[in-house]
């Protein structure tokens, strides 16, 4: 296999909080009825499927609910094509679209006790009520993204890839020091 | 003059002297000053002078109400125009200037104006810039223009050297406001557990009641606001945000809220300004009411202020406004002013009082304090130029022709009542009523700015909703401290001092003083027939000064409701609209600036095109290589060597930006069909073919190649603009007609870097990468295959968008730098190069290919663009297929697409019309072409061009005249649009 680079080649920043490119990463679009990928989901990775607009993670993978017809797997990038191919051989013939999406989005990672401010500035979203293993779509100021929370002070935010640059750009910018707002706290 | 006091002042430390200049001059305050008590402290009235007359212009107001004292802030990349120094916190270093003058604040030639009032009368624009009509632009505007505006626009090349950046907040309660109305309604909204955020504009909470010194539940307000305070800071469920004005309440409980961070401590590692853009479940007003001016003659001079602003200055920063100090007033509150002043040491020259008898509290206080209590009284004039020296008093109820006392004094506190602010409530339709009583309007609490549920999201509270005692502003807040203050005696609604004052006077009695609108102005325009308050309002310039009437307003109402002879509140007001007060262009923008100003969209080979001295051409939020010029060369030479290099050997192009959408399900082709203008769904797997897209008029709208992946699935590529567009146009269908149709679009453009290698060599150069099989036989044009190439996944396409032998070769977009290194390698020995945009346009118009966007334009069809053989007979329907068919598409007479070679071989202009001789029916000059596309072709070394002419393909050979880009005609040859290989010999190979 050739070299595989990320669109943000692993990048690193320090501020209000730490962020991090997470790198390569494995990611399958599910469509389809939520009842039938969830049968899927069950067989081949051995997850629940994930209530409304939050995020089942198990060994190894992530499932992510983003529509009502539509979930994220989160992977490892070598393995997703496999994982691909077995989720389309458990869906069968049923009305279900499979499609490995692994070079299609960054995932940038963000740690820190001021995560939540730090989104706050570029996401129109309520991070108040927002417990871990909860997922939003949303927008980081100009583009759309989705982030969602790995653990108390961990989250994740995907965008597509080709505006990964601007993305990080404008986390870096709002996350630098002097910038603290206690809102949440 | 005015001067600091010995001893006092609550907010300043005078142990932090700062140094500071205005205009160049050396002065000092302290922290904690605001830049208008530190003027003033140093014995600065003057601080500017007015927009028309140019008068002099003195600080009258202590808050964001200052329609006066506003000066330049700052120089070179941090100065900023128009800074009220009432609001403007002192800090070290501070340099300010004043405006609107010339050559000096002291002396300003423009104050002639002043001189020449009788010439600058209401209106004064309007009537005097009417004829002669050709005037308007070269010789009036010019005029207006010099003399509009106060402070100087920031220098042309200076950027800001500040941060800014937004913030999204939510809230169940929104407090407007940190007096104690605003202290308490956030405790009480606190203490039911509700998330509450409390904003205040200023730095210090508390608003009037810690000046006015009421005892609150025993203890001073002072001490009470503490304690609130700190109780609301330990709460989690509450955010305080001080220096934080809202500006703007919108629908929804939307607000916008101004947080000035560090415009204290410029050169702070921090953001200038902050925009809180908070959703609240509801906004609560606190915002306390603004003190109105008197009108007598002579009230713009420096040294004439609000008695309240007096008040503030002495208890906040003990600064006071002159040594010998008059009270005018028509109110109790006032009083309040006199005490202080006296209090502090500062001479009383009397309370001047227009009401018949003052006998209340506060009255009995001062005159127990030995002041001069003077009832029935008006000031008929202030006498003094740039500073006051005294007052002349009359009788309140006279025309002023009998002046019985002239008072020495050097400053005058002066107090019209009260209006309450409600701005905020008002933002998004909260109604407002008349209140006798205060004469005042204060919002009606039956007519609040209704949310979605058609309920109230906004209530007022405290001074802001009407109430203006200490007692009643708690109780109004949800409190239920007990407080001690003076009872209040009536006030009297005064709108003009004395009553009956005559002309000259009247003309010398100022509403609006930054505009300088004088009561005898808005009696004009209502004598002239003006009759609504917003056309007044524009007539005059009343309430349009950068303050936007927040003194004004209702002063000038009363005058306008008094000449039309009806109540005030048949009068109404202005519309109030946000911003509350300005707010920078900075915080607006954010953190949406220099490198992430807008989305940049980079393919995965974006950086090496950076690096390759790329020149780029933007196309949607893409980049794209226009050319990748070599040394010295022009983008022109660039060009056409990478013709030359893909026409003779071997070329590169990053196509990775082309949409790239997976359409999959049992209805997929019947999906496809119905989107293309051509049959798709008998396409075979492993095949590609070409598709128009047309919007339901039939108009061409996006193009591109389909390739059938399985039985189910077919990949539809789209114009690298017209991805998302084409994305949303899908789903639309699928969402909301044809919602029984299974089919899923999955946008897999940025899944994959696309490069597209072209040229006799193209293929010598894949196969030298290894992997699958390219050969012809293999790989037959328009056909597409999936294997490995030089080690990478890749799906390899044989189409072709330049008539040479083409691949298009996608891969994993992690791997489309590497891919793309190692074509170049493998293609070094037959000198691959990339090319870009232009080139790509360069190879598709030798081939008379259309691009979406030149010849299209949302009025073209495919039988245009002679495309009808991409337009299915068989199928019974598809996007469009009825619009195609309207009288006016099925014309013979419409423009269609041509090839144009000019005889002298030159390049015809972009978009050149052709022009006919005479006049369309609507007057213009009637034409019969344009060119939609034009270049100079390498291959064929002469101009080529394409373009829609009248009746074009039946005119083969005829030749035509375009306009030239020099105002002449050129004469081209209507031609065969592909001027390159017309039997597509060379692509399939």
């Amino acid at each position: 296999m050739s070299e595989v680079v990320s669109a943000l080649a692993g990048a690193r920043a320090s501020g209000m909080v730490e962020l991090a490119d997470a790198g390569a990463t494995g990611m399958i679009t599910l469509r389809g009825d939520h009842a039938l990928l969830g049968a899927a989901v069950q067989a081949v990775l051995g997850l629940a499927m994930p209530e409304v607009r939050r995020v089942v993670a198990g060994e190894g993978a992530q499932v992510l609910w983003m529509s009502p017809d539509e979930l994220l797997v989160i992977t490892g990038y070598d393995v997703a094509p496999g994982l691909a191919a077995d989720l389309q051989s458990a869906l069968g013939d049923a009305f279900a679209t499979v499609a490995v999406v692994s070079d299609a989005r960054a995932l940038i990672r963000l740690s820190g006790a001021q995560a939540r401010d730090v989104l706050a500035k570029l996401c129109p979203v309520d991070f108040a009520d927002f417990p871990v293993g909860a997922l939003r779509r949303t927008r980081a100021a100009q583009v759309a993204a989705a982030v969602w929370r790995t653990s108390d002070s961990d989250w994740s935010l995907i965008c597509f890839r080709s505006v990964a640059g601007y993305v990080w750009e404008a986390l870096v910018t709002v996350a630098q020091p002097g910038g603290e707002v206690a809102l949440y706290r | 003059m005015s001067h600091r006091l010995g001893t006092g002042g609550r907010l300043i430390d005078r142990t932090r002297p700062m140094e500071f200049t205005f205009n160049g001059k050396a002065m000092r305050g302290y922290g904690g000053d605001t830049l208008a008590s530190a003027m003033l402290g140093a014995g600065q009235v003057l601080a500017g002078r007015s927009f028309k007359y140019h008068r002099p212009r003195g600080v009258v107001a202590s808050g964001a109400e200052e329609p006066n004292a506003l000066v330049g802030l700052g120089e070179g990349q941090r100065f900023e125009p128009n800074q009220r120094t009432t609001t403007t916190e002192l800090f070290s270093g501070l340099k300010a200037t004043s405006q609107n003058h010339w050559p000096s604040l002291e002396f300003d030639v423009g104050a002639v104006n002043s001189k020449l009032w009788r010439f600058f009368p209401a209106g004064f624009y309007y009537k005097t810039f009417i004829a002669p009509r050709p005037f308007w632009k070269h010789v009036y505007e010019p005029i207006i223009r010099r003399s509009a505006g106060l402070g100087k626009a920031p220098a042309a090349e200076s950027r800001d050297a500040d941060r800014y950046e937004q913030i999204y907040a939510f809230c169940d309660v929104l407090v407007i406001g940190g007096g104690i109305a605003g202290l308490a309604a956030a405790k009480a909204a606190a203490d039911k557990g509700q998330r509450v955020v409390l904003v205040e504009q200023t730095v210090a909470f508390g608003g009037r009641a810690v000046v006015d010194g009421a005892v609150i539940d025993g203890q001073s307000a002072e001490a009470w606001v503490a304690a609130q305070l700190a109780a609301l800071h330990g709460m989690d469920n509450v955010t305080v945000l001080s220096r934080t004005m809202a500006s703007g309440v919108y629908d929804h409980g939307y607000v916008l809220a101004y947080q000035r961070v560090a415009d204290h401590e410029p050169g702070a590692d921090k953001p200038r300004h902050r925009l809180w853009r908070v959703r609240a479940g509801h906004v609560v007003t606190a915002t306390g009411a603004i003190e109105r001016p008197l009108s007598f003659a002579g009230n713009d001079l420096p040294g004439v202020m609000l008695a309240a602003a007096v008040r503030d200055y002495v208890v906040n920063w003990a600064v006071s406004p002159g040594k010998r100090v008059a009270v005018v007033t028509n109110n109790d509150d006032a009083y309040r002013t006199a005490l202080a002043l006296h209090a502090a040491g500062v001479a009383v020259a009397a309370v001047i009082d227009a009401r018949a008898e003052a006998t209340g509290e506060l009255p009995a206080k001062a005159r127990a304090a030995g002041i001069r209590v003077l009832e029935d009284t008006a000031i008929r004039h202030v006498e003094g130029g740039k500073a006051v020296t005294g007052v002349a008093l009359c009788r309140f109820d006279s025309d002023g022709g009998a002046v019985f006392e002239t008072l020495a004094c050097d400053a005058v506190a002066m107090s019209g009542g009260w209006s309450p602010v409600v701005h905020l409530w008002s933002h998004c339709g909260g109604k407002l009523t008349w209140d006798e009583s205060g004469a005042f309007f204060r919002p009606d609490p039956a007519r609040p700015p209704l949310g979605q549920d058609g309920q109230g999201f906004v209530t007022a509270v405290g001074t802001a909703n009407g109430v203006l005692d200490t007692a009643g502003v708690l109780a109004d807040a949800g409190s239920s401290a007990v407080v001690e203050v003076e009872a209040e005696a009536p006030m009297k609604p005064v709108w003009m001092m004395p009553a009956q004052a005559d002309y000259l006077l009247r003309a010398k009695m100022w509403l609006d003083p930054q505009n300088d609108v004088k009561v005898s102005d808005v009696q004009l325009a209502a004598k002239e027939g003006y009759a609504s308050v917003e056309h007044t309002k524009r007539y005059t310039t009343l309430g349009m000064a950068t303050d936007q009437g927040k003194l004004s307003n209702i002063n000038g109402l009363a005058i306008l409701s008094d000449a039309l002879g009806q109540p005030i509140p048949q009068t109404g007001t202005t519309t109030f609209r946000p911003p509350y007060t300005p707010i920078s262009l900075g915080v607006i923008a954010g953190e949406a600036r220099g490198g992430i100003f807008q989305p940049l969209r980079k393919t995965a080979m974006h950086d090496w095109h950076e690096a390759k001295g790329a020149h780029w051409e933007p196309v949607g939020h893409w980049r794209r290589p226009y050319c990748y010029p070599q040394g010295n060369e022009s983008h022109k030479d660039a060009v056409a060597r990478e013709i030359n290099q893909v026409r003779g050997s071997v070329g590169l192009l990053d196509a990775s930006t082309l949409g790239k959408l997976l359409v999959k399900g049992p209805d997929a082709g019947r999906f496809v069909d119905m989107l293309y203008t051509n049959l798709m769904s008998t396409l075979p797997v492993g095949k590609c073919r070409y598709g128009l897209m047309c919007n339901e008029n039939g108009f061409l709208s996006d193009d591109g190649v389909v390739a059938r992946l399985s039985e189910d699935s077919f990949l539809c590529h789209t114009t690298s603009g017209g991805a998302d567009r084409i994305l949303a146009w899908m789903e639309d269908w699928l969402q909301c007609e044809w919602w029984d149709w299974k089919v899923h679009v999955i946008n897999l453009t940025e899944q994959f870097a696309q490069i597209a290698v072209v040229g006799p060599n193209a293929r010598k150069v894949l196969e030298k990468l290894g992997g699958m099989d390219v050969s012809r036989e293999a790989l037959p044009f328009m056909e597409w295959r999936e294997g490995a190439l030089g080690g990478v996944q890749a799906r390899v396409f044989r189409i072709s968008f330049s008539g040479e032998l083409s691949y298009e070769i996608a891969v994993p977009a992690s791997q489309g730098q590497a891919f793309w290194e190692q074509l170049l390698a493998a293609g070094a020995e037959f000198g691959v190069a990339p090319y870009g945009t232009e080139a790509l346009h360069v190879l598709r118009a030798e081939k008379g290919f259309i691009m979406i966007g030149d010849e299209t334009d949302g009025t073209v069809i495919p039988q245009d663009l002679g495309l009808s053989w991409a337009i299915s007979k068989k199928k019974a329907d598809f996007l469009g297929k009825r619009g195609m068919e309207r009288t006016a598409m099925v014309s013979a007479d419409r423009w269609k697409l041509v090839g144009l070679e000019t005889l002298d071989g030159s390049v015809l202009p972009d978009g050149a019309l052709a022009p006919l001789p005479g006049k369309t029916p609507n007057g213009q000059q009637a034409t019969q072409g344009r060119v939609t596309s034009t270049y100079h072709s390498p291959t064929l070394g002469k101009g080529i061009a394409m373009g829609l002419v009248h009746r074009g393909p039946e005119r083969m050979g005829e030749v035509i005249a375009f306009q030239s880009a020099s105002g002449g005609e050129v004469s081209a040859r209507i031609v065969d649009p592909c001027f390159y290989d017309k039997a597509g010999e060379k692509q399939d190979v």
